[in-house]
């Protein structure tokens, strides 16, 4: 996990789940609270700690504010990061 | 709802009408359109959901990269959301360049991306009443 960046307070992100996840998970979105300087596989790795999450797989693709993010990419305040189960459109 | 996302039937006729103009020789139409296999059983409809807010950007996205590759082609795009049943169609694609193979190649680019990155997933709705999930493609984006 990444260290708090120094004179950063915790930043409090949206996480939005679909299709399969939000089936496991029993629900669309919630909050979550992470260190200051936290990414988005901070997020991921705190995500995994709830017992639904068990289903989730090893990287799965992941959106920061509507766009595919790598887990290396920084969170703000007010930033909604999203679990993308394995895409089916088309 | 965005412009490329609808959840009502797709007028294919509207989006021939989207995309024509005095320049274009060849127009191409791709529909995606829910089928039944062996393999898949007896399907009523596939039931698609989308992250929508997301899938606005991507779609806007994928376009502007084709647009970007195929300049004089127009692009026309819908993909449905909710039930779709048997034999309709869950994309519409339409294409119109002065020649057909630039047309061709940026419905074909236009499919492979929508299918590859679009926030969109699918549910088969079969008709003894049951659903499951159909596995997607991890890859995103």
């Amino acid at each position: 996990m990444s260290a708090p960046k120094p004179g950063s307070g915790p930043i409090r992100v949206t996480v939005r789940l679909f299709a399969s996840y939000a089936e496991a998970a029993g629900l669309e979105a919630f909050d979550l609270s992470l260190a200051g300087g936290a990414t988005a596989a901070d997020a991921l790795a705190e995500v995994r700690r709830r017992p639904w999450a068990a289903r989730l797989p090893p990287s799965p693709a992941v959106a920061v504010n509507r766009r595919y993010a790598g887990g290396d990419v920084a969170l703000e305040d007010g930033d909604e990061v999203a679990i993308i189960p394995p895409v089916a459109g088309g | 709802m965005s412009p490329w996302l609808t959840d009502r039937p797709i007028d294919v006729g509207q989006l021939l009408a989207e995309v024509a103009s005095a320049g274009a020789g060849g127009t191409v139409a791709f529909l995606g359109t829910v089928r039944r296999s062996a393999e898949d059983g007896d399907i009523a409809a596939i039931e698609y959901s989308a992250y929508e807010e997301m899938a606005e950007g991507e779609f806007d996205r994928i376009v502007a990269e084709a647009t970007a590759r195929w300049p004089l082609a127009r692009i026309a795009l819908r993909h449905r959301v909710g039930l779709v049943p048997l034999g309709e169609a869950s994309v519409a694609i339409v294409t119109a360049a002065p020649h057909r193979a630039d047309a061709y190649a940026a419905s074909r680019f236009l499919i492979e991306e929508t299918k590859r990155r679009a926030p969109i997933w699918k549910k088969e709705r079969f008709v003894s009443g049951q659903a499951r999930w159909v596995e997607g493609q991890p890859g995103g984006g």
